[in-house]
């Protein structure tokens, strides 16, 4: 447990002593908040609750976003040859995933919650359902940390970045079209219900849209930590399977 | 307090190290020579626990490294081939971090910081981000990362590997003096670093040990010369067949 918190130490600092979080949250800020008031139209369907002019954007934006801050993560430790010396101190492979990934979602995390003045501006202009709110913000995470543990996958296979980055873009990107609504009802011209429903099972939008909604069901948390835990889980196995 | 039986390791087919024995003692410098290609960075991989072993066992002062891996990690101090470090980070953060990670925290952290940055004349760089190092302060800056918690285990691969003679010099030196209180088991393919440094010598060609005495005793084996010795023992197809 002490050397999970002092690798989640180690990776937080590399990425606030290097460009890679503050361009990031940047970034983030940047394009969440310019769409939030240009195509999610804020002030003109008066969305006090933040579900369509700013939550439905964030599988778009964490979609390219979270591989960017990821995917380092392990191809960085297979280029550089740091993962021998990972893999000789005393802690367990697990530490070492869990303290990487905790720390990456911590970026992920510290960019949402800059969004905050949001928050405040809508409990000042309206009266916005504050429970829906949070739920909206605690799906993006969460969507986020899928994304994360994802390209985390990704990087243990590659020790090349740019590799990680643009497999781990792709796979984001079909979560992210599987379970679109536009891109669904298409499909299913074309393609058999079974087929379409498996689709839709492996995207996020299923499962972030109810949070989104305010809506808490235990399904999507689920869906949420079953991906995650799988991914990591992935992770391990690959990590052991590179040293065999 | 090293204790080798039947490591055996394969990659897919081919047999990179088969049925290797060895062990060092206590206050024993072990140099592991060998061609390019000989095993001898996948054992000591197997040694210090990052690869798994295909068969056999290893013992690190008693601990097993298959049953116990992070017991008998703690007693070991590793230096990989390439020197390998996180660039991101400076000297003394990189080494506070290895110590930390080591179990060593507060007042005993500083004083095994302090100690290695002497050890290690690395105090000129001490604040210095790691990737602004020479090859030499890099290779420094990983032995002291090996030393910090003081192991009782020291495995060096290819130490002077790309050093100018005066830091082989001095690495040779050092490795020596360690050896005086420590188990050491370093690999070169260096010949003059047996006679250097090391109290014994085995030779691994193709995964396997073809010789093993004392730097005397191998010198007389080669009549003469570890150099006649090597070419004889070792075969000279070994690094395309790696």
């Amino acid at each position: 447990m002490k050397s999970l918190f002092s690798i989640y130490k180690r990776e937080l600092t590399a990425f606030f002593t290097q460009p890679t979080a503050y361009a990031i949250i940047v970034i983030y800020l940047f394009l969440s908040m310019g769409i939030t008031f240009t195509f999610g139209s804020f002030f003109r369907i008066g969305d006090a609750n933040l579900e369509y002019s700013h939550f439905f954007w964030n599988p778009w934006l964490f979609m390219l976003l979270a591989p960017a801050v990821a995917m380092g993560l392990w191809s960085d430790e297979q280029r550089t040859g740091t993962i021998e010396l990972l893999g000789t101190l005393p802690t367990s492979t697990w530490a070492a995933i869990f303290g990487k990934y905790l720390a990456a979602a911590t970026v992920c995390l510290v960019a949402i919650a800059c969004t905050f003045p949001l928050w405040i501006t809508v409990n000042l202009l309206g009266e916005p359902d504050n429970l829906t709110i949070f739920s909206g913000y605690l799906g993006s995470f969460l969507v986020c940390c899928t994304f994360l543990a994802v390209t985390m996958l990704v990087s243990a296979f590659t020790r090349d970045q740019v590799v990680c980055l643009i497999v781990s873009v792709a796979i984001c990107v079909f979560m992210v079209m599987s379970g679109f609504d536009p891109v669904i009802i298409e499909l299913a011209k074309a393609l058999p219900e079974s087929v379409t429903e498996s689709l839709v099972a492996f995207g996020v939008w299923d499962h972030f849209r109810s949070l989104m909604r305010g809506a808490f069901r235990l399904q999507d948390f689920i869906w949420f930590a079953t991906t995650i835990i799988a991914s990591l889980m992935g992770t391990s196995a690959i990590l052991s399977a590179r040293r065999s | 307090m090293i204790d080798v039986k039947n490591l055996t390791k394969r990659f897919g087919s081919k047999v990179a190290v088969d049925d290797l024995s060895f062990t060092v003692e206590k206050g024993e410098v072990l140099g592991f020579l060998g061609p390019n290609g000989a095993g001898k960075s996948t054992t000591m991989r197997m040694v210090t626990g990052f690869f798994p072993a295909t068969a056999g066992n290893i013992e690190i002062c008693g601990i097993s490294m298959i049953d116990h891996p992070e017991e008998a990690k703690r007693k070991i101090g590793y230096l990989p081939e390439s020197a390998p470090l996180y660039n991101d980070m400076t000297v003394s953060g990189f080494l506070s971090w290895s110590a930390e990670m080591r179990g060593l925290r507060g007042a005993a952290r500083k004083e095994a910081l302090a100690q290695v940055i002497e050890t290690c004349f690395l105090d000129k760089v001490a604040k210095q981000s790691i990737d602004t190092l020479s090859k030499g302060y890099r290779h420094r800056t990983c032995l002291a990362q090996a030393l910090i918690h003081d192991p009782e285990v020291l495995i060096l691969d290819e130490p002077t590997d790309g050093l100018d003679p005066n830091q082989k010099m001095e690495i040779r030196k050092l490795i020596k003096k360690l050896g005086e209180t420590k188990t050491v088991l370093f690999s070169t393919h260096i010949l003059e670093e047996v006679e250097a440094a090391c109290s014994r010598a085995v030779i691994v060609d193709r995964g396997a040990i073809v010789a093993d005495g004392t730097p005397d005793e191998l010198v007389k084996q080669g009549g003469g010369s570890l150099y006649e010795l090597f070419h004889k023992v070792t075969s000279t197809e070994t690094a395309t067949a790696a």
